[in-house]
């Protein structure tokens, strides 16, 4: 087993117990915290595949200021505990609708997963030959990396800023309201 | 001959030694200054001149009682001084703090003096920043008090805040040496104009300079930006509840981010080891010269002005800073396309 194996399976178990840890978590605010050491065990895995930008912008934005602003809510909230059998009755409990959407939507991520394994499986042997040097040289170089997202992606680019855009308005507008 | 390895493992401990040795001088250097600017003579009977004052500092800091609020959550109120205390250390892995050298002689090629040359440096240096938020963040949730959580909550906001003009004044910098390696970036401003100016970015950018240094005072939370820490208003801030060796961590890890601040300053704007008279083997020196005199600014400014309020700290932040820092980025960026730097 090389090295590069060796950190693939420890930085990935690292990922799938911080996550486990996050859903079946009491203390919101523990569980916000191992969602971050769940996202740096992703962004060590970006390392040990050759890609040092994508792990530290990673860090940047999902570690650094997503996951802050969760930290942000969870805290001015002050959940304590996640609420218990008794306050989840309380409440009315869990009626059929939401435990149907729930589902469907379970079901539906388990498709995406397992069609998303298929093609991997399908593109793993090709890719692995020939386009691997060319793709990790490509990741590595910010350069390269910045002229592919402005010529090949640009439509994609432009459409996910204007997306931004639109929510940064739309939490201005709601914002101002209460004021 | 020493192995590479072995010079590789040394730095770490060099770093890591200078860094603390750095924060002791500063914590010093601090007291003196602020007695001279109000002219006072500060510590002066430990040692001579009072030189021996930080020692005596963290020896009572360590025999200090830990005490934990009844109420605190344990776990985190004992993780976020280790968070923020490893944060600050880490942040000046990617510095570079002179030129490559072989140690007189002693090793067979050359090593760069720091610990990791990452060719995306300038951005871990922002992932390490953005990460520290949680020590301080978590410090003041974790003691359940609330000045402490006001504390943490004025600090991760300004924080956050400042980021952003600090993260754009440094890319219009990346713009001109085209590459986010320090050491790169470093040696892109070697040489001099006309034969008389240095080469330093500082002179390109003075507009990014000045915003650096600003948002540079904002992140480490130093006067006048000390809303987090305000005596008047919140005690001590996110630390409020800490005493013994875990206030000690913070307070470290708020001297060492001073620190880092500066090193990046240097590297970045004033040409790092690059200066006139010293021949490049010699370059520490010129480095620790321009370091000094930005921690002395540092200083200097804590003592002379007075604390923002904290509505004037956001407004400046979002209103002023970001807007003028977008607009020497874009202008930079035109520049740079004109004259084909």
């Amino acid at each position: 087993m090389g090295t590069e194996l060796l950190v693939f399976y420890a930085f990935a178990a690292l990922a799938v117990a911080a996550s486990l840890a996050v859903v079946l978590g009491k203390n919101p605010m523990h569980s916000v915290l191992l969602l971050i050491v769940s996202f740096a065990a992703l962004a060590g895995l970006y390392i040990g595949l050759d890609a040092p930008f994508a792990a530290v912008v990673q860090i940047i934005i999902y570690a650094g200021a997503i996951m802050v602003l969760f930290l942000f809510v969870v805290m001015l909230l002050n959940a304590h505990r996640e609420d218990e059998p008794a306050a989840l009755e309380a409440a009315g409990g869990l009626t059929r609708g939401p435990i149907r959407t729930g589902a469907a939507l379970a079901v539906v991520l388990a498709a995406e997963l397992g069609w998303a394994l298929m093609k991997a499986r399908g593109a793993n042997d090709g890719m692995l030959s020939a386009g691997a040097g060319a793709d990790a040289q490509a990741l590595q170089s910010v350069r390269s990396l910045g002229t592919v997202l402005f010529t090949n992606y640009s439509l994609a680019f432009e459409v996910t800023s204007i997306l931004i855009l639109v929510a940064m308005i739309g939490a201005v507008v709601l914002a101002k309201r209460e004021l | 001959m020493i192995p590479l390895y072995l010079a590789q493992f040394g730095m770490i401990f060099a770093v890591f030694g200078l860094l603390l040795l750095s924060a002791a001088v500063m914590v010093y250097s601090e007291r003196k200054v602020a007695a001279f600017i109000q002219q006072r003579y500060g510590p002066y009977l430990v040692g001579p001149k009072g030189m021996l004052q930080p020692i005596a500092d963290v020896v009572k800091l360590i025999f200090k009682e830990p005490l934990r609020p009844l109420s605190a959550d344990r776990v985190l109120f004992f993780l976020a001084p280790l968070i923020s205390a490893t944060a600050a250390f880490a942040a000046f892995a990617v510095v570079p703090f002179g030129a490559e050298t072989t140690l007189f002689g002693l090793l067979a090629e050359p090593i760069s003096l720091q610990v990791a040359d990452v060719n995306v440096a300038v951005l871990v240096i922002f992932a390490i920043t953005s990460v520290s938020v949680y020590g301080i963040v978590l410090a003041g949730w974790s003691s359940n008090s609330k000045y402490s959580l006001f504390g943490a909550l004025r600090s991760a906001s300004q924080m956050i805040s400042y980021e952003l003009s600090y993260g754009m004044s440094l890319v219009s910098v990346l713009l001109l040496a085209g590459s986010l390696s320090v050491t790169d970036i470093v040696n892109a401003q070697a040489g001099m104009w006309f034969g008389v100016i240095p080469k330093w970015f500082v002179f390109l950018q003075p507009v990014g300079f000045v915003i650096f240094i600003i948002a540079g005072v904002a992140e480490t939370n130093r006067a006048p930006f000390d809303l987090p820490e305000a005596e008047q208003e919140l005690v001590a801030g996110y630390h409020t509840e800490y005493s013994s060796t875990a206030f000690m961590m913070f307070f470290l890890a708020e001297y060492i981010n001073m620190v880092t601040a500066c090193a990046v300053a240097t590297d970045v704007f004033l040409g790092g080891w690059h200066g006139p008279f010293l021949p490049l083997g010699f370059g520490w020196i010129w480095f620790l010269v321009k370091i000094g005199a930005l921690l002395f600014f540092y200083l200097w400014m804590r003592w002379t002005l007075p604390r923002l309020r904290y509505d004037q700290l956001m407004m400046f932040g979002w209103k002023v800073l970001l807007p003028v820092s977008a607009l020497n980025l874009i202008v930079t960026a035109a520049g740079v396309i004109y004259f084909g730097y």
